[in-house]
């Protein structure tokens, strides 16, 4: 180019230079690419929008025929006309809970454990086995919870449960629809959190390694013990990594479909009134009675459930990012 | 001064070439399913594709991989409930449907469907107790209604322990077990309950009940895995899960007062009582609570449905083939399992009458 044109041309800027660097080949690369990613990333937007909307339109009949009630009607009974969400719902929400409330401190804990307090080799022997249990499928959870937890707290845990007083507790003392303690909310709850465990782990381990040394060093200068730098300096560092961890763990508890199937006691009439009671949870009645739903109301009833729950999970991912913010801006921005 | 690149540009080019990528994909998808699923046969047979009640599938199972090995041709089968093999035939998703729960008359017109009895099998109660052993506990309806109900709550209860004299039965509570999904079994079982315990069994007879109490399994397989997990529990199976598995079974008070244990010959006997002849042409029968001192009181019929109208004749025709092989070599096998064949009697009367509805384009398919 003359020095005229480049005058006019205004300052340069990083694409100029790379149109100067690299004058007399094809500069097709860039543009193409970024078309291709641009049609990937729109891809992946349509197909959510399109899901969304596919979910609504084939729900539609459930919608306007079975209203508000499915929210409020208990018992799931398609045979009676009757279409209640309610237990499913409250299932979902006691087997979750349950997972969170046992792998949270877990996987923190391990997560601790691993990035400060043992040697580097254990660190990485340990980490790859929780990485490990993350690949294991779920229906494997499913089998090992059916045949080893499942027995162990019916003859065990639930009766020594119940002799002792917290046997009385209500949420733990046993509601109308108990059928010994098996297949109970419980275990759901309890193999999920062995579900969840490995990916708030991993994601945890991961951003507690990127606390810098230094400040962990200042802190120790200062005269802090290890404990108050895990709690005061790196878990705060960390605490919007871990908080997003948390929801990608809550994410999966709430959809897993088959392991919870086999465990649950499948009871879709009855509240579960304690964590001993059978019940059911949203994705496993889906995948329960979907291949017998008959008629267009069956079915759109069973896709109206299956949008409560993608709702539900949309709703977790929005307040997720409420949250995280809110943490940035308190903590200085640190994503 | 030149213009910056524009982002909004980038993002209508690719929208515009996405558009057109979906426009394309959808003529060549449309185009491709214009032509319906089946083409018409070659030489080689196809093979016929079933769904349906978990009831029948190990017998089908066998006979399926029988079949495959005379060559004649190949038949897939899958256990997904009574309920989803009504469903996937009457959709056409798949040839021929497996179900317990017979159609009624008017149904089946409505659906466009035939049904005949493919094999006869008994549903029997499965206990997890300890110190019981195969066929040692006696139960009658009565008492099994009111297990069912939630009205007794533990082995050891005077009901029981009434018809068990000298039996040694743990005070356990009862964990009732039942079918978690739409299910044939559940129907002969709760047909029974109704016919015979009708002042306690008030839930009704149908594939799904609401269930007063109890736990559910999925398929006949998931109530046996939980009954074998639970200690102190009880469920319904097919017999051939419980013999497979070694699952300990009860005996049952038949309708002459008799406690018989399951087995061939009490299936059988409840079997030669059925007038299958009387119940054409709809074939709908219920084979429960059968008078005679031998009989197995929980005894039901197996239906196969397949659609009036066929699209394919090469895929009916492999279907229909696999069914007259089994009704005239399957016998031996069938009893191996304990599964009651269908008599020669009887099989000629549902290639006749039945089988003559099954057409394409208004052809029977069937050619005897």
């Amino acid at each position: 180019m003359s020095t005229q044109t480049e005058y006019l041309a205004g300052p340069a800027g990083p694409r100029d230079a790379a149109k100067a660097a690299t004058r007399g080949r094809l500069r097709l690369g860039d543009p193409i690419f970024r078309v291709i990613a641009t049609i990937c990333g729109l891809i992946v937007a349509v197909s959510m929008f399109g899901l969304t909307a596919v979910l609504i339109v084939d729900s539609w009949p459930a919608i306007t025929g079975v209203g508000a009630k499915m929210l409020t009607t208990v018992a799931w009974e398609p045979s009676q006309g009757q279409y209640g969400a309610l237990a499913a719902l409250v299932g979902t929400a006691l087997s979750t809970i349950v997972a969170m409330v046992i792998a949270v401190p877990l996987a923190l804990v391990i997560a601790l454990l691993l990035v400060e307090l043992v040697h580097p080799t254990v660190g990485r022997v340990v980490g790859t086995a929780i990485e490990m249990l993350a690949a294991i499928p779920s229906i494997i959870f499913g089998m090992v919870g059916l045949f080893v937890v499942v027995p162990w707290l019916q003859a065990t845990v639930v009766p020594w449960l119940l002799n002792t007083p917290l046997g009385k507790v209500p949420g733990i003392k046993p509601g109308p629809s108990f059928a010994g303690g098996g297949l109970s909310v419980l275990t759901a709850g309890i193999v999920l959190a062995f579900m969840v465990l490995p990916f708030i782990t991993a994601v945890s381990r991961d951003v507690l390694r990127m606390v810098p040394q230094v400040t962990k060093e200042a802190g120790y200068g200062m005269g802090s013990t290890t404990w108050e730098v895990l709690r005061k300096i790196s878990l705060r560092y960390a605490n919007s990594g871990i908080v997003g961890a948390i929801f990608i763990g809550l994410g999966r508890a709430l959809g897993e479909t088959m392991a919870v199937a086999f465990i649950i006691g499948s009871v879709y009439n009855v509240l579960p009134h304690s964590l001993l009671d059978p019940g059911t949870t949203i994705a496993s009645l889906i995948a329960n009675t979907f291949s017998e739903a008959t008629s267009k109301l069956d079915v759109a009833a069973l896709i109206e459930l299956g949008l409560i729950l993608f709702l539900i999970t949309l709703a977790f991912q929005v307040l997720a990012q409420i949250w995280l913010r809110r943490v940035q801006r308190t903590t200085g921005g640190r994503a | 001064m030149k213009k910056p690149a524009s982002s909004w540009r980038l993002l209508l080019v690719a929208a515009v070439a996405l558009a057109l990528i979906a426009m394309a994909l959808g003529v060549a998808a449309c185009g491709g399913s214009g032509s319906s699923g089946g083409s018409t046969s070659s030489s080689m047979a196809d093979t016929a594709v079933g769904a349906g009640a978990t009831f029948p599938y190990p017998l089908y199972s066998k006979w399926g991989s029988d079949y495959a090995a005379t060559g004649a041709g190949k038949i897939n089968y899958q256990g997904i409930g009574s309920g989803g093999g009504i469903s996937a035939v009457t959709n056409g998703t798949v040839d021929f449907g497996g179900s317990d729960a017979p159609l009624s008359a008017d149904d089946l017109s409505t659906a466009g469907l035939v049904q005949w009895p493919q094999c006869v099998g008994g549903v029997v109660p499965v206990v997890n107790i300890s110190g019981i052993t195969d066929g040692q506990l006696k139960l009658n309806a009565d008492v099994l209604a009111k297990i069912y109900n939630g009205q007794i709550t533990t082995w050891n209860d005077a009901a029981i322990t009434a018809l068990n004299p000298g039996v040694n039965l743990p005070s356990t509570k009862i964990s009732v077990v039942h079918r978690s999904d739409s299910s044939g079994t559940t129907w002969i079982f709760t047909n029974y309950l109704q016919a015979a315990a009708p002042g306690v069994w008030k839930a009704g007879a149908d594939k799904t009940v609401s269930w007063p109490v109890g736990v559910g399994g999925k398929g006949n397989d998931g109530v046996a895995a939980s009954v074998k997990q639970l200690s102190g529990s009880i469920g319904y199976v097919e017999y051939a899960y419980a013999k497979q598995s070694s699952m300990v079974t009860v005996q049952m008070q038949n309708k002459d007062g008799v406690y018989v244990k399951p087995s061939l010959e009490t299936f059988a006997s409840a079997a030669s009582q059925a007038d299958w002849k009387g119940s054409l042409p709809s074939m709908y029968l219920v084979l429960v609570n059968q008078p005679g001192k031998d009989t197995w009181p929980i005894t039901g019929a197996s239906f196969i449905l397949m659609q009036k109208n066929q699209g394919d004749a090469g895929r009916a025709q492999a279907a229909l083939a696999f069914f007259d092989w089994a009704f005239k070599n399957g016998a031996t096998s069938a009893q191996s399992l304990d599964y009651v064949p269908i008599p020669k009697s009887v099989y000629s009367l549902i290639q006749k009458d039945v089988w003559k509805d099954i057409t394409v384009s208004g052809t029977p398919v069937w050619q005897q």
